[in-house]
């Protein structure tokens, strides 16, 4: 099957200085993909390549076999950046109600977003009074809106208790299982182990693509986290 | 284009608006204190509370829909929900146009409530039908939402989007012709005063406080207005980027 992301030997500056250094990775459809690594190896701005809001310095980046940012991707493609971007002075149904006006979708559809992501008791609480994890989930409900095809999710599980953790990377894996793909961000490992692939990044490189086991057996660590410390400390 | 998205960034935007009474409260009353004031000011001076009064409840909206339209502006790109929108199936004109559609509306209110006060209460007479005020008070508010949108790309922070109101207001209220005719000011400043969109929004004001007679004049003023305004919307547009570095 063809890949859902694919991207070809990219190249990004930002503020003067290369960022990403000729990243080549594809992203299986259907799967929850990892992007991990350290804080600033350039995640967010892979990322942000792949919605099609960085200005990119050379390279290709196809989504769904299409150029990132294009159009039609628009409606199929739905981002989560680090920090919740949503409207603080609205309550969290407005914010909803919003954004679903502009993705065709209708109160049903913001109604059931509510519901997965355990908001529906605090939906017409306005969003500056919200805590930052209720914040990143009123956050997370606006990308599920238009039930896109490819989900970019930057670091969705910050700062949120393990219960919650454990509702949103089971709702992850069901998203995936009926059909879209997932590309989640993360710098800690123990969450690693619910995805299918994982993408390990240092300092603008890809230092490895494989399966959690595939990992574990191949560094002989159990524990994925150990995993990746071993392969980022081995010269690149 | 779409109806459907401009229409709900226009309601999105009065939604925030209303969350904040205190700030509809000024917006909505500061107009009439002022009005109120400069009666009491120029208490045994009819003649000049009328000329001045007149242009000045019309130019308010200007200000006020500058200042909150940068604020507000500055909040969406600060808080990356401009960002957001990129990534969105929406058009910059649906963002734009909501903006305006949202802005108008609250300057039609603005100006029914000043001109109520004004013409109702204080006094003011117009020798022209208030609604030509009204009409001249909402074009002055999409010229100030429109010059608030493009300038607020060049603010990083609200405190910066709040100091460009006295440096680009305050020049314009002082050469537009409301303090001083523009004919007996110097040559130069009457120069600059010929290419600052305010003179033309104070000019039509003027026209309709003190003429008999609507001439070409205050089509000229108004044809300005709302060409600075589509200018300031289009470079506006330019500012709303989807792909920054
Ligand atoms: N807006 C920006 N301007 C300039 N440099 C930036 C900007 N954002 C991030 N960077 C730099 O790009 C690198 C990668 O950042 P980022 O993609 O945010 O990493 P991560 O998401 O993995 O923490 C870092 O060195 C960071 O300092
Ligand atoms: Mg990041």
């Amino acid at each position: 099957m063809a890949p859902a992301i694919d991207i070809r030997d990219l190249h990004v500056i930002r503020g003067g200085r290369p960022v990403l250094h000729g990243i080549d990775v594809a992203v299986e459809p259907g799967q929850v993909t990892g992007l991990l690594g350290p804080s600033g190896c350039g995640k967010t701005t892979l990322m942000r390549s792949i919605v099609g809001v960085q200005i990119v310095r050379s390279g290709t980046v196809r989504v769904l076999g299409s150029d990132a940012g294009s159009p039609s991707l628009r409606p199929r493609v739905g981002y989560v950046t680090q920090a919740p971007s949503t409207y603080a002075d609205l309550s969290v149904r407005e914010n909803l109600r919003y954004f679903a006006a502009i993705e065709g979708a209708d109160g049903e559809r913001v109604d059931s977003v509510l519901d997965a992501v355990d908001l529906t008791s605090l939906a017409d609480r306005v969003v500056r009074m919200l805590s930052d994890g209720q914040r990143a989930r009123v956050s997370l409900a606006t990308a599920l809106l238009g039930e896109p095809d490819v989900l970019v999710l930057d670091e969705p599980t910050v700062g949120l208790d393990p219960v919650l953790r454990r509702d949103l990377w089971q709702m992850f894996r069901e998203l995936a299982s009926s059909g879209a793909t997932l590309l989640v961000s993360s710098h800690v490992m123990d969450e690693a182990s619910e995805c299918d692939m994982l993408i390990l990044m240092r300092e603008g490189r890809i230092v490895a693509v494989e399966e959690p086991d595939a990992l574990r057996s191949r560094t002989g660590e159990t524990d994925l986290g150990q995993a990746f410390l071993k392969l980022i400390e081995e010269p690149a | 284009m779409s109806a459907r998205a401009t229409f709900a960034t226009a309601r999105r935007v009065l939604w925030q608006i209303r969350r904040d009474p205190r700030t509809v409260a000024l917006l909505i009353g500061v107009p009439s204190g002022m009005m109120f004031l400069l009666k009491l000011v120029l208490e045994d001076r009819e003649a000049t509370f009328q000329f001045i009064g007149i242009p000045l409840l019309g130019l308010f909206p200007l200000i006020s829909m500058f200042l909150v339209t940068s604020i507000t502006m500055l909040r969406e790109r600060s808080t990356g929900t401009l960002e957001r929108l990129m990534t969105m199936p929406i058009s910059k004109l649906d963002v734009l146009a909501g903006y305006g559609l949202a802005f108008g509306l609250l300057a039609v209110l603005q100006g029914a409530v000043v001109s109520a006060v004004g013409f109702g209460l204080l006094g003011l007479d117009a020798n022209h039908p208030i609604l030509v005020v009204i009409g001249l008070a909402v074009a002055n508010a999409l010229l100030g939402m429109s010059l608030g949108l493009s300038l607020s790309a060049l603010a990083r922070t609200e405190f910066q989007a709040v100091q460009f109101m006295p440096a680009i207001i305050f020049p314009q209220l002082l050469l537009c012709g409301l303090l001083v005719e523009r004919s007996q000011m110097s040559p130069v400043l009457e120069a600059i005063s010929n290419v600052l969109p305010m003179t033309y929004a104070y000019d039509a004001l003027d026209r309709v406080a003190t003429s008999p007679e609507l001439g070409s004049e205050v089509t000229t003023d108004v044809v300005v207005v709302i060409g600075v305004t589509l200018v300031a919307l289009a470079l506006g547009a330019l500012t709303l980027r989807r792909r920054t570095l």
